[in-house]
Order: structure tokens, then sequence, then C-alpha cells
């Protein structure tokens, strides 16, 4: 079976976000990059079944070379080979058409996204990808078995889950469940070593529109400070959650 | 012009979703004098999206779009666009919604911005506020090219009436068989009787601090009596304590009821990232310290063991009078 992750690189879940040139662009000073942690249940979805049914693990990236010694992370989990394609992911849609074009003549069995990147929360450049190829696409995966040609895939919907029946090739969207949290690989140093040696190919990008423009970032307006009501005067509390807050 | 949105149901009465997209279509048509549509699928009491402000409905009646079928709603929508001649598709944060978007935007290679919080700045740019980096920025975007989706945030425009003269009208896709084949439900698996977590006004979560899936009781008690779904913190889930479907924050769901009670979670930046968007904060925590409280807008230190039940018992009586 030959598999893909499609590889997002985004800023440590605990950096502090700021901005420049006059709040026009995200500020990577200082920030740690990592994989999107979407796709990092993916990876080791990826490896699982790798293991299990054979074959191939490849990732591919949009996005600079700076973003480098975050695939080399993947490599050293465990995938194969990695292509990345030097540019600068400039919204969802010229990211798709750049992996829309790398999957032409490709003939991956199953394309692992993640459900949406944690820094611009697109959930969007996967189901792109999906309509331009015409892939059979699943979103917000949290459980997928293979057997043979059919392919049993769970996704999360409303308070809970949704069993479909389809077949490869396919391209999912997945989350947290896909595989259990404490399934999740990390790079060894003898991963890390082998990764030095493994095929890393930078791929030049096609031309493709840019259909949305981020013009000024801001910071969500600051809360007032927190009323705190001491625990033997809930009457107080409700008071304020009936009255002030208008929420009971 | 014309505004269309995708409207969903629940046994044929448009959802809070959907009135929250007619709400918001209704709005920004007010400013650009544009028609306002919906599409739904299985529709039989359209009143509430007319009430909302939705001057035509389309609905399919074709059963097999009975049950949800990305591909097939998706190209139901674009083909519906390209009949009406709608330039502005609006689809809701559900799990439907976030499904169908993407592929709809690559079907008519539209400018597609989720996460939206706001009516448009301005519709020449046409320019939206959304949510991004996980809560901890609001970023205002340019959406260029002739067709455009938005992806509204829950519970962030809200509910808007303003009744007008609708009429509903059959909309028949065509639509391939083979795409229904391609991917077919087999199965639905649904906490009954409890309110959705993304639907609901209150939400009572909680963490760690609870030591233990058998200390639930209070929890869930307590989310009875205020009509509230409940919700939990990361490692609460990962422990098995509570279904991974009630994990909120970052790497879980995203959630912005009118309150977040937060009982025993310390308040990560991981945790508040998927709930800071919240209208209102209650932190019950034992610790003073706990950095829940920076974002909270109200606070009880205390322990949860006597501060929850106590809770409930005087809520009971204010609910008995109220
Ligand atoms: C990549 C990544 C992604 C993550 N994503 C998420 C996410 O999406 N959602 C998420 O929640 N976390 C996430 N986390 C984990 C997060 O960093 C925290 O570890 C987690 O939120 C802590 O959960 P908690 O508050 O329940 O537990 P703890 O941190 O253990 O806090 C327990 C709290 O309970 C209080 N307490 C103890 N006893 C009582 C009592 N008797 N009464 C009242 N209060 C009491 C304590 O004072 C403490 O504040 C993520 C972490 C990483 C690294
Ligand atoms: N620059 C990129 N290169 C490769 N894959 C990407 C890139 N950006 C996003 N993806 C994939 O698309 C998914 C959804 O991303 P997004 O639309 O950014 O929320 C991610 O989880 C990745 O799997």
């Amino acid at each position: 079976m030959k598999i893909l992750l499609m590889l997002s690189v985004v800023p440590d879940t605990t950096s502090k976000i700021n901005f420049t040139d006059n709040d026009t662009k995200f500020d990577k000073t200082g920030i740690q990059f990592v994989i999107n942690p979407h796709d990092e249940f993916g990876l080791t979805k990826a490896m699982q079944l790798k293991e299990k049914h054979g074959g191939e693990l490849h990732v591919v990236h949009v996005g600079p070379q700076t973003n480098e010694s975050v695939i080399r992370k993947t490599l050293a989990i465990g995938a194969d080979k990695a292509f990345r394609i030097d540019a600068e992911p400039a919204d969802s849609y010229y990211t798709a058409v750049q992996l829309a074009e790398f999957l032409k003549d490709k003939d991956y069995d199953l394309i692992i996204a993640g459900r949406e990147s944690i820094d611009y929360n697109g959930n969007a450049v996967h189901g792109i990808v999906a309509a331009l190829t015409g892939l059979r696409f699943i979103n917000a995966v949290i459980g997928l078995e293979i057997n043979g040609d059919e392919v049993t895939v769970d996704r999360e919907i409303e308070g809970g889950r949704e069993t479909l029946q389809t077949k490869l090739p396919l391209l999912v969207g997945g989350q947290k469940g896909l595989v259990k949290e404490e399934e999740l690989r990390i790079p060894n140093m003898r991963g890390i070593m082998m990764a030095r040696r493994k095929p890393l190919e930078v791929l030049q990008p096609v031309d493709a529109p840019v259909m949305t423009e981020y013009l000024k970032f801001e910071k969500p307006p600051a809360k007032s400070a927190v009323k705190l009501v001491d625990k033997d005067n809930l009457d107080q509390l409700i008071d304020l959650l009936h009255n002030e807050a208008k929420v009971i | 012009m014309a505004i269309l949105i995708f409207a969903e149901h629940q046994n044929g009465k448009p959802n809070k979703t959907a009135k929250e997209l007619a709400s918001y279509a209704a709005a920004l048509a007010e400013q650009t004098g544009d028609q306002t549509l919906a599409l739904g699928f299985g529709i039989t009491e359209p009143g509430e999206l007319y009430q909302y402000g939705i001057q035509k409905v389309l609905n399919v009646d074709d059963a097999r779009f009975g049950t949800f079928n990305a591909m097939a709603y998706a190209q139901a929508l674009q083909q519906a666009a390209a009949q009406t001649g709608a330039n502005l598709i609006i689809t809701g944060q559900s799990a439907d919604g976030m499904y169908l978007t993407p592929l709809l935007a690559g079907l008519m290679k539209a400018a597609y911005v989720s996460q939206v919080i706001s009516l448009p700045e301005s519709t020449d740019p046409f320019t939206v506020k959304r949510k991004s980096f996980s809560n901890k920025a609001i970023a205002t975007v340019a959406l260029k090219g002739d067709v455009k989706i938005l992806n509204i945030a829950k519970n962030s425009f809200g509910l808007k009436e303003k009744a007008v003269d609708g009429s509903m009208e059959t909309f028949q896709p065509q639509v391939d068989d083979a795409v229904f084949e391609d991917i077919k439900s087999v199965k639905v698996e649904k906490a009954t009787g409890k309110v959705p977590l993304g639907d609901a006004e209150i939400i009572v979560s909680a963490g760690r601090g609870l030591k233990g899936p058998e200390n639930w009781g209070m929890i869930e008690e307590l989310a009875e009596v205020l009509g509230a779904a409940t919700a939990c913190s990361k490692p609460v889930a990962d422990m098995g304590w509570r279904p991974h479907t009630e994990h909120v924050g970052q790497t879980g769901k995203q959630v912005a009821p009118n309150l977040y009670i937060a009982i025993g979670i310390s308040g990560a930046i991981q945790h508040l990232a998927g709930v800071n968007s919240s209208k209102n904060i209650l932190v019950i925590n034992i610790d003073p310290e706990a950095p829940f409280f920076k974002a909270a807008d109200y606070g009880v230190v205390g322990d949860a063991f006597e501060v929850v039940p106590k809770l409930i018992e005087k809520l009971k009586a204010f609910k008995a009078e109220h």
C-alpha cells in the first residue's frame, strides 16, 4: 500500500502569538514549529497501516526550507521519503493547487491529511485537494480500517460518530481518535540518524491563484478581571449569572 | 445577486445553525440588497427560515439525499448557486458544514474563509473577520474572486429575527448515482437525550481535578439542572473517564457557548484555545493560582466536591422560582 501524508507545519501549541509589520504578519521570532497535531495522529496511523499491510509512506509539504527540520522529524518517525514544494503556502486554494498538481502522476492508495491546521484553522486545503483531484474524501476521521479494497471509516458528527463504507483510493482529514494518544510515535535516536539519509526532494511550485489575503491581525479584546465569589455565598453567583451575565 | 445558505434541519425543521446563518444572510442582504436563499435537504417546515429573513427556500426532495453525503450535497449547492446566480454561499460550523464546505470551495474555485465571526466590514473589497491561531488572534481577511464562501463560527453572530414573506420550491440537483455509491453511511451512533456540545448555550466541563470517572454524577446533574451539555479536558478523555467527543480545546472541539463552566480544570493554554470565545466563563477550582481564573469572568475558589453539590441545590431552588 502506498500512503501519503500531507504535512502542515505550525507553531507549537504553547506559542505566544505576536504580529509584526504593523500587525499584518505573523511574527515567527522565537517560535518553535512542529508537526500539526492533527497530522501527527495521521502519521502514526499511517505507520501502523504500513506495518500491517506493507508498502511505503511518503510525506509532502508546501512550505519554505526553514520547515525542513519538521519534515525530517516525520522521516525520523518512519516515513520513507519526503517532498517539499518550495513555496510559501499563500492561502488554502494556492496550497491545494500545488498538492493536486503533485498528485497528478502519483498513485497513492491512501492520502492522510489533518482536519485543520491549528494556526489558521482553515479546514480547507485537504477538501479543496479532494475536489480538484476527484479523490473520495472523508473529514474529521476518528477511525480507519482497511480490508483489501474495502475501507471502513468513522467520522465525528454532532454528539457521536458515523461509520462510512468506502474504497481506496481515499483522502481523509484525520484528528485525535484516529489512533490512541499513547500510541503516538516520537522519533528515537536510530530514527533520527536514518532520517538524515532518507530522500527529501524539493519541487518547484506551479502558478496558482491566491483567493484570500490576510490584511490585519489583532488580539481578542482582553477580559476584565475575574469576579470572585465566596464559596459560602453562592447566591451571589446565581444573582450575577442571572442579572449581570443573563445566562440563566 | 443572491446569498445562498446551507440550511440544516432536524426532523424537517431548520436547526439553530440554519437560523443563525439565515440571520447572517439577512443582515448582510440589508446592506447589499441581495436576495436571500436557502438550500435544504428534506425541509418540511420552512417557517422559521422566513422568520429569520430567508426569502426563498429551495428544497431537495429526493430520497437519495435522505442521508448526508458531502460530495452530493456540495454538488447540489454548486448547482443551486449556478441556477440562482448566488455568488456568496454561507455554511455553518457543524460537522456536516465543515465536511462539505472545502469540497464546495474546490468545486467552485471559490475564495473560502472559515471561522468567520462578523458581517463583512466592507463588500468591495470583501473583507471579514475570522478567528485564527486557535482563538489567540482575530484576522481581517479579504476574499477575491467571483464566488465567495463563508463558514460562520458557531454562536458568533447569534439569532436575529427579521420576518419576511418567504416561499419554498422544490429543487432537483443532477447528481450521479455513483457519488452516493462512493461513500455510504452504514451506522450512526449518537448519545441520545443529551444536548449536543456544538449547539449548547451552556456547557459544564470538568477536568482532572475530579479525580475519577465515578465522580461525574454531580457534573451530569449540574448540566441537567442548567439544560447544559457536558465536556471535559484532554487528559480526562485520554484516560477514558469521558468519551472523546467531549474533549474541548485546541486539539478537541472548539466551543463558544453563552456560559462555560470549568470545574477542576487548570486552564492550560491548549484548553483555553478551544473555549475562550465563550461569552462568559465561570471557573470553580481549589487552587486560587489556577491560570484559568485569568481567563474567567466569574470564579469560585473552592473544592468542587463541596461547591458543586451546593450549587446544584441553589440552582434547583432558583429554577423552581423562575
Ligand atoms: C499538543 C498539545 C495539545 C493539547 N490539546 C489540549 C486540548 O485540546 N484540550 C485540553 O484540555 N488540553 C490539551 N492539552 C493538555 C493541556 O496542556 C493540559 O495538560 C490539560 O488541559 C490539563 O487538564 P486538566 O486541567 O483537566 O488537568 P490538570 O492540569 O491536572 O488540572 C487539574 C485542576 O483541578 C484542580 N483541582 C484539583 N482538585 C480539585 C478539587 N477538589 N476541586 C476543584 N478543583 C480541583 C487543580 O487545582 C488543577 O487546576 C494539550 C497538550 C499538548 C501538548
Ligand atoms: N502547506 C501544506 N502542505 C501540505 N499539506 C498541507 C499544508 N497545509 C495544509 N495541509 C494539509 O491540509 C490539512 C488541513 O489544513 P488547513 O486547511 O490549513 O486547515 C492539514 O492538516 C494538512 O494535512
